[in-house]
């Protein structure tokens, strides 16, 4: 009962003290803004990579090599990894896609720097095997002509691609003849022609870098892989398409998410200090007020709750805030960086989900209760014979 | 004679600035009987306020032993002094010390919410205890809407509620104009002769203090004097 009288009336003398508190709400919004939105971006990568990380489709590349640029296949290998077990087939033949890999210099729109954009040549099966991909606008290449498709990651971050013009990937001229999505995916930062055509143009002879294969069922997977492990003629590594993008952004992943943290935490010392002040500040200004209270025989701990609550209130008033700015400024927001794993450009979308402001939020809390505690503390302490002296 | 309500033995009282050690009460021995009213009069700085302070056990001496209504309080910790506080002693102040925030109903009431009776029963205390003040009227105002008079009234209100033996008024009249003042010397007549309050008021005003049923002279930390 003196616990909410105390809380009550501390939060009634707020307004008198708008201008201070609303800089410690700021500062933890702001603080809270870079979380939300780091925590966004690496929420964007992962989606990037897994709406696209089917784990019934089978990403097969050469053993050892840390993703598909690394890596390359014979014809011949090819051939054995088609007819292995466990991939789904139809009545021409297996449900596979040898695919071509390599990186093209696109400038990109904002900065025009160079970037390492994949450049993919794919089978027949090849849209067949990304669920989500669909053909927004054009339409696909014919095989065995220079002509390329183009996601739509790539399309908005990349400089000189549109719809029926001409671009020029290394020594030659291609021309773009239908934009693509994949739900996101990072399959949108990529360009596509046929394998063919990307074979004979950078001079692959008959080798590629992956192959990707429809499999039966999920389960699959472990059939195909110990197949192809017993198989002497061949050293491959097989994983879901789930897990080798998993594996190809986890360095990238990390990086952001530790960055993010570090620059969080680095500015929620500086909000902590900026919150210290202002409870500081509301103690000093309640002095009179606490030490009557005291006297008339409330208890200490009925004054640090009364401050603890304000620090809260102010925490969360800054994590509604940050989040509100990241939700409003970022989400959604297209952008691209370079995974430096597979050295080509990433886009990805910021997004804002609930997990992510949970977080901001359960930040801000902290921050603001740390914020209160010493000067509550303080408050709780004070000599009340001194307070009472104070005007 | 029983034990007085207020026993000070020995009482010293220092405080530190620094490495300074300033002494402001020095020794001191006093009793007071219950249904006593006493005035405390001295020069400014002779430790009138310090020796209230510590009869209310808003502060500790730094030796020396002080009995209220049998309790030695000089013992207790800051917790335990505080609940003490809430049903033993009433502090009146000369800057009345309102909350801003509150009615008049409602600054009377807070002492109240230390105690565990009902809503019903606090808000009938109050205003009985506004009623007795002569404010009944005033009750919804805040401090900000009554005049200096008036804020004492509430302040006598609310340190009557919780039905205190003793009442601790340090220069209650000391920011009140001649007719303000009597009308609160007039209540502690009422309530140290009807009500049978036990009163300390500390006064730098001789008329006020002749009000009293003794008048106590501190100088530099030391009773030097006493008039009935
Ligand atoms: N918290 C404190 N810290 C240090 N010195 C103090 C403190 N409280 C009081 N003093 C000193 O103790 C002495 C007595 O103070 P006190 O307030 O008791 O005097 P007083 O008799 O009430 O004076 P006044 O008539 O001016 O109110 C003064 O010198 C004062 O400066
Ligand atoms: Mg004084």
């Amino acid at each position: 009962m003196q616990l909410w009288t105390v809380i009550w009336m501390n939060l009634r003398s707020l307004p008198g003290r708008l201008a201070a508190t609303s800089v410690a709400v700021i500062g933890i919004g702001g603080v809270v803004m870079v979380l939300v939105a780091t925590l966004a971006m690496s929420q964007g990568f992962k989606a990037a990579l897994n709406v696209a990380g089917a784990s019934d489709i089978a990403v097969i590349v050469r053993g050892g090599s840390s993703g598909e640029l690394a890596s390359n296949l014979s014809d011949a290998e090819a051939k054995v990894i088609e007819d292995a077990p466990g991939i789904a087939r139809d009545a021409h033949g297996p449900l596979v896609s040898p695919e071509v890999y390599v990186l093209v210099d696109l400038p990109m729109i904002g900065s025009g720097t160079a970037a390492n954009v994949p450049f993919r040549g794919v089978g027949p099966h090849a849209t067949a095997l990304r669920s989500h991909f669909k053909l927004v606008a054009g339409r696909l290449f014919a095989p065995g002509l220079d002509e390329v498709i183009v996601g739509r990651g790539a399309a908005s971050q990349f400089r000189g691609i549109r719809l029926g013009q001409p671009v020029r990937f290394g020594t030659k001229q291609w021309t773009v003849v239908g934009i693509f999505e994949d739900q996101g995916s990072v399959t949108e930062s990529e360009v596509w022609t046929d394998v063919h055509v990307l074979q004979s143009s950078y001079r692959r002879g008959s080798g590629i870098q992956s192959v990707r294969a429809q499999l039966l069922a999920p389960e699959a997977t472990e059939r195909l892989s110990s197949a192809l492990k017993a198989d002497p003629r061949i050293n491959v590594a097989v994983a879901t398409e789930k897990a080798f993008y998993s594996e190809q952004s986890r360095a990238l992943v990390t990086l952001v998410t530790t960055l993010g943290s570090a620059i969080s935490l680095v500015m929620g010392i500086g909000a902590v200090f900026g919150a210290i002040n202002t409870m500081y500040a509301a103690v000093a200004a309640r002095t009179r007020e606490i030490a009557t209270l005291r006297a008339i025989g409330f208890s200490g701990g009925a004054v640090l709750a009364s401050v603890l609550v304000e620090a809260l209130l102010i925490g969360v008033a800054g994590g509604v805030l940050g989040g509100l700015l990241a939700y409003v400024g970022f989400d959604g927001y297209r952008a691209s960086t370079l995974n430096f794993q597979t050295f080509s450009q990433l886009t990805f979308a910021f997004s804002i989900t609930p997990a992510v402001l949970t977080t901001g939020i359960l930040y801000s809390v902290v921050l603001g209760l740390l914020g209160g505690l010493w000067p509550g503390y303080r408050a709780a302490h004070m000599s009340v014979t001194a307070g009472l002296r104070s005007l | 004679m029983s034990e007085p309500l207020v026993q000070v033995r020995g009482v010293r009282k220092e405080y530190r600035r620094g490495t300074e050690v300033v002494p402001v009460l020095d020794g001191l021995d006093l009793d007071i009987q219950a249904g006593d009213y006493l005035a405390l009069m001295g020069p400014s700085g002779s430790g009138k306020s310090t020796l209230l302070n510590l009869l209310g056990g808003l502060d500790q001496p730094t030796s020396g032993t002080i009995r209220v209504g049998g309790t030695s309080i000089e013992g207790l910790s800051s917790n335990e002094l505080a609940s003490w506080r809430a049903s033993h002693v009433g502090f009146i102040f000369q800057m009345y010390n309102l909350l801003p925030v509150l009615t008049a109903r409602q600054n009377v009431e807070l002492p109240l919410l230390l105690t565990p009776q009902s809503k019903a029963e606090r808000t009938h205390r109050a205003d009985a205890a506004l009623a007795l003040v002569g404010l009944s009227d005033r009750a919804n105002h805040k401090p900000a809407e009554l005049s200096g008079g008036q804020e004492q009234r509430v302040g006598i209100a609310r340190a009557i509620v919780t039905d205190p033996e003793l009442l601790l008024c340090d220069e209650p009249t000391g920011d009140l104009d001649r007719k303000s003042g009597d009308q609160i010397l007039d209540l502690f007549d009422a309530l140290n002769r009807e009500a049978g309050k036990t009163i300390v008021m500390v006064t730098h005003d001789p008329r006020a203090a002749a009000r009293a049923r003794r008048i106590l002279y501190l100088d530099k930390g030391v009773l030097v004097r006493e008039e009935a």
